[in-house]
């Protein structure tokens, strides 16, 4: 996470690095709603984009170099609403475990 | 009259928003910000204080030395007051 | 510029749909359902706050900086309120940018801005829509303050030696918005023929409006 000089990893100004990679991406539904998570939880002060950026610097390189964005913001989005004690892990593991036996696809997994 | 400051040379391991690259570096006060929450408790979750936010501008000179790309371009980045120290 | 399509086919943000619902899924969606789910049995979140949020972002593009640059091209009254506050500019021009704290740079014959975050990804999103995916990498984050002409010209823009180049870090509460300067040949055209030339990248620094 941090380097003998005391730089933390995400903190990139000035470092060497090579071209610009120029491909992009639209964004899918899922990460259209992480998004609007971000934006109505720190709306509602359930945390603050800090709290955000603190959860994404503690995740460390590796997941910057291995997760997607929006991966990693509800990993940040999560670990802020449990400190915040708006649910807890037993609850959120019990609702991913659920999750993973509605269906194979994202679309058939929503609850509806 | 412009006022020339340094940012603190510190590195405690949280999170801060001075980054590496200006720690140590002087530059001169832009504009006045204003005040603003310290991200180093927010972060935290912690009630925050409010703290005076500055617009400081770097050269590239001051920056990067003799590596500069062209020493008279400009840095400008937001740093808090609690960061510069006055010159 | 290579980066900056507007063929068809490409989203307003200038890249490919993604389809989404069709892939195997990932543990990182199952996390986001379960997340969505537990705050709305909570009551902390309605489905339909968030479906009003997601539109809401859709909604915001690149089109809305660039009325606002338009309006400043034409209307020096209004050029000097935005570079005065880009945030209550916006906000005169009907642009619903939330608590954004926005601050517009202006280039000049003798000046161009460029706009970054080093230690993140801070963009005017609730002005100009999520940022570009090149916006957030490494290697622009890395090298957009040490050598941003060698960057600049990457992205197809050349400047001269007598141009000064000031970067601009979003390091804390502030967000950026270059104002580009208003390209030649354009004395009688319309504001809204105006908006037209103006790219996202022209606003993020990258980029220059298009010609006429």
């Amino acid at each position: 996470m941090t380097d003998t000089t005391g730089r933390r990893w995400h903190d990139m100004g000035g470092q060497e690095a090579g071209p610009v990679p120029m491909e992009g991406h639209d964004f899918a539904l899922w990460e259209k709603r992480v998004d609007a998570l971000m934006v109505l939880c720190s709306g509602k002060g359930h945390f603050t984009v800090d709290g955000l950026r603190r959860a994404l610097e503690d995740m460390g390189e590796d997941a910057f170099e291995k997760h997607s964005y929006y991966e990693r913001w509800i990993a940040a989005i999560n670990q802020n609403l449990v400190e915040a004690g708006i649910y807890t892990l037993e609850e959120l593991g019990m609702r991913m475990d659920e999750i993973a036996r509605r269906g194979e696809s994202y679309a058939e997994a929503q609850d509806d | 009259m412009t006022e020339r400051v340094r940012v603190k040379s510190l590195c405690p391991p949280g999170h801060v928003r001075a980054p590496w690259y200006l720690r140590g570096k002087v530059g001169e006060i832009e504009r006045v910000l204003g005040r603003f929450g310290n991200p180093e408790q927010l972060a935290y979750g912690l009630q925050a204080d409010s703290r005076p936010l500055y617009r400081v501008r770097f050269t590239m000179a001051e920056l990067w030395g003799e590596a500069a790309e062209t020493p008279t371009d400009t840095v400008d980045a937001e740093v808090y007051g609690h960061w510069l120290e006055r010159l | 510029m290579a980066h900056d399509h507007h063929e068809h086919g490409l989203s307003p943000s200038g890249h490919p749909y993604r389809s989404d619902n069709d892939g195997p899924l990932t543990y990182w969606q199952r996390m986001e359902i379960a997340v969505r789910e537990l705050l709305i049995e909570k009551g902390q979140l309605t489905p339909a706050e968030i479906t009003a949020q997601i539109d809401a972002m859709d909604a915001r593009s690149p089109a809305n900086g660039a009325t606002v640059v338009a309006r400043a091209w034409t209307d020096p009254a209004f050029k000097s309120r935005l570079l005065e506050n880009a945030a209550e500019a916006s906000r005169e021009m009907g642009f619903d940018i939330g608590p954004l704290h926005l601050i517009a740079v202006e280039n000049t014959q003798d000046v161009h801005n460029l706009i970054v975050c080093t230690l993140c990804s801070c963009y005017p999103r609730n002005l100009l829509g999520l940022p570009p995916d090149w916006y957030k990498t490494r290697a622009y984050r890395s090298r957009a303050v040490i050598e941003p002409r060698k960057l600049l010209r990457e992205f197809g823009v050349d400047l001269p030696a007598s141009v000064t180049v000031r970067v601009h870090d979003s390091t804390a509460d502030m967000r950026y918005i270059v104002l580009p300067a208003r390209p030649e040949g354009t004395k009688h055209m319309s504001e809204a023929d105006l908006a037209a030339l103006v790219t996202r990248d022209s606003m993020i620094g990258t980029g220059l409006p298009r010609r006429p």
